[in-house]
């Protein structure tokens, strides 16, 4: 009781010392956890993407397309429950600023293979039929304001040439994790315009997605699909949604390392910080606790009270940070919704906030506690003078 | 001086050294003394003779590197630190040049410091730390912080803190050496109570000769020996 009087007291002794060691600890903290959030953000495209669906593209390379021929043959192999495809567009809205991502796919049964998007069935039936139609997210449909019936342009980068798309559909996502800031137009339109202006890339899709019966004939279906064409002009490289997307994260695997290192550099950055303010507040008081000493307390009792000053001090930082990192994490969703479909913290990663404030408590002060356990009464006094 | 009753610190051939590097610099030089019960001995000497390092040998805060320390009967060279520790707390009161309160905590927490390692309740500790201010006629500011009060009055709160766990014997260095005349004079007139009202044995180490004026028996320290001056 006395001890956490004393340490309590101690710690708000020096008001400005110990506001920006909790402040710094807070920052730390925030940076800390929405690093943190960022890597698993990153991952869980990967992670939630569903084990009952393939891709299948060109071995060569994601930029290279496979004939739609493959289709009929994809769609009779045992297993296979739906064949769907489509190009990435890349078409740009007003400016490059403006990204958001954009595929051309067979809607009918892309819509099939995707449940987690959600349209009202008018939209969807009215989005079927019209060939130049197009739905978006609902974040996408909020950030420009679209209503149903609105006409959109996108230049065209890979395709080149103005397209229009009438939107037919708002669509949301069945989970949190699902890309609420994507369009989708038929394929048939793209294709139809390049058979007049670009003849020789008609007929030709980027990916296929295959809808398998069931989880455990994912493995089966690929092999068969990439024998089918092996030796032909265009190979196929087959593999679970998962196993695409953790490709696509392998690419830049570089930066998610990065970003995990910086993360780990601010704590250890804090630490050093914290740790050399607690010696110096240590060192202003040694003769205090070289005189509780000369009254009978114990090593102990002045490990306890040094110790416990740096635990208060990181934890109220860390608490703070974790607090903080929440309307962090809202705000970098709102505002840079177009590169994260969702971006909240997990309870792993508060976890992971906490332990890293202890960790900062526990190494800034173990040394000036040493010090102040093992200081030699008269040497501690003699301090005074 | 002597009444018959034993010494209550019997000193005999006390040596101390210190080591700076490979250096040996010797403090205390076989020093043997003894100071009766309800004394009130003043050490005097130049600065760096070793009056503190003596002091902190009979209060059992450093250890001699040979020679007899014993108190009330106590042989205090053989006692381990914890042992040491509790020891201190039981029967030295420590009055310091610069008070040492500690500046978070009220007078009346600081009085009552010492007595948070005896099983004494809450209620018992309150009465003990009351009557200590009284006896510095200090309870009207109990309340109050170090850095509220004046240096005398930081004192005797200081002073009421080694006398609350009731101690046979007050170990003072230069107690006074940070006041003004007016407090240097109150403080050694409260100690001169402490010893005469209340029985307490005090050894205090002083440079003033105003302070060693009111002891009983003033000692001289130089190079490590021990003059009697007066008695
Ligand atoms: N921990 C230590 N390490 C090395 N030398 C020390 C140590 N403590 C004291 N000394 C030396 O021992 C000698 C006696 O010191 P001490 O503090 O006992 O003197 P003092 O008589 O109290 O002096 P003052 O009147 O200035 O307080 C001095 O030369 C001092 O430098
Ligand atoms: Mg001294």
């Amino acid at each position: 009781m006395f001890i956490l009087k004393l340490l309590i007291r101690n710690a708000f002794r020096h008001k400005l010392r110990t506001a920006l060691t909790v402040v710094g600890v807070a920052i730390a903290i925030i940076a800390f956890g929405l690093l943190r959030t960022l890597v698993g953000v990153w991952y869980m495209g990967a992670e939630r993407s569903s084990a009952t669906r393939l891709v299948a593209r060109n071995a060569i390379s994601l930029i290279f397309p496979l004939p739609i021929s493959y289709k009929e043959r994809i769609s009779q192999v045992q297993g296979v429950k739906e064949v769907s495809y489509g190009n990435w567009f890349g078409g740009i809205y007003i400016d490059e600023k403006h990204f958001f991502a954009n595929y051309a796919v067979e809607p009918k049964t892309y819509l099939d293979l995707y449940p987690e998007i959600v349209l009202p069935p008018a939209e969807k039936t009215a989005f079927i039929r019209d060939r130049k139609g197009c739905i978006v997210g609902q974040k996408l449909a909020d950030r420009y304001g679209w209503k149903i019936g609105d006409i959109i342009t996108l230049r065209g980068t890979i395709f080149p040439g103005q397209w229009e798309f009438v939107l037919r559909g708002i669509y949301r996502g069945a989970e949190k994790s699902t890309e609420e800031r994507a369009l989708l137009f038929h394929w048939d339109y793209l294709n139809e315009t390049l058979r007049k202006t670009a003849p020789q890339r008609a007929d030709q899709v980027g990916f296929y997605m295959i809808g398998v019966a069931n989880p455990d004939l994912a493995a089966q279906v690929a092999v068969e699909v990439d024998a089918m064409f092996k030796n032909s002009l265009a190979e196929t490289m087959t593999e679970t949604e998962r196993a695409f997307h953790m490709g696509f994260i392998a690419m830049t695997s570089a930066i998610v390392v990065a970003i995990q290192i910086v993360s780990y550099v601010v704590i250890a950055i804090i630490m050093i910080v914290a740790a050399n303010t607690m010696a110096m507040t240590a060192r202003e008081r040694i003769a205090e606790y070289a005189t509780l000493k000369t009254l009978g307390f114990g090593a102990f009792h002045i490990a306890a009270i040094v110790f416990g000053e740096s635990l208060f001090i990181a934890m109220t930082g860390g608490l703070l940070g974790v607090l903080l990192t929440f309307p962090g994490a809202d705000w970098i969703e709102t505002e840079l919704s177009q590169y994260f479909p969702s971006f909240s913290v997990s309870p792993s990663t508060v976890y992971l906030d906490l332990l890293a404030s202890l960790m900062i408590g526990a190494v800034a002060g173990v040394f000036p506690t040493w010090r102040g356990a093992t200081i030699r009464i008269a040497e501690g006094l003699r301090r005074i003078g | 001086m002597s009444s018959g009753a034993p010494p209550i610190v019997v000193i005999k051939d006390l040596n101390k050294s210190y080591r700076r590097g490979t250096q040996i610099i010797p403090v205390l030089n076989s020093i043997t003394f003894s100071i009766d019960e309800g004394e009130f001995l003043a050490l005097m000497g130049p600065s760096g003779s070793g009056k503190s390092t003596l002091l902190n040998l009979i209060a059992g805060i450093d250890k001699p590197d040979s020679g007899l320390v014993s108190v009330g009967g106590v042989d205090i060279t053989s006692l381990n630190e914890a042992e040491l520790a509790r020891w201190r707390a039981a029967n030295v009161g420590f009055i310091f040049q610069f008070y040492n309160l500690l500046p978070v905590l009220t007078a009346y927490e600081n009085v009552e410091l010492p007595l948070l390692l005896t099983p004494l309740s809450r209620r018992e500790r309150r009465e003990h730390v009351e009557t200590a201010l009284q006896v510095v006629n200090l309870t009207d500011r109990m309340d109050h912080y170090p850095g509220q009060l004046s240096g005398g009055q930081q004192q005797r709160v200081a002073i009421a803190r080694a006398i609350v766990p009731d101690p046979e014997i007050l170990v003072a260095d230069e107690p006074t050496g940070d006041l003004d005349k007016t407090s240097a004079k109150e403080i050694l007139e409260l100690m001169e109570r402490l010893v005469h009202e209340l029985g307490k044995t005090i050894i205090m180490v002083t440079h003033d000769p105003r302070a060693a004026e009111k002891a009983h028996i003033v000692r001289n320290l130089e190079k490590g020996v021990l003059n009697n001056v007066h008695s």
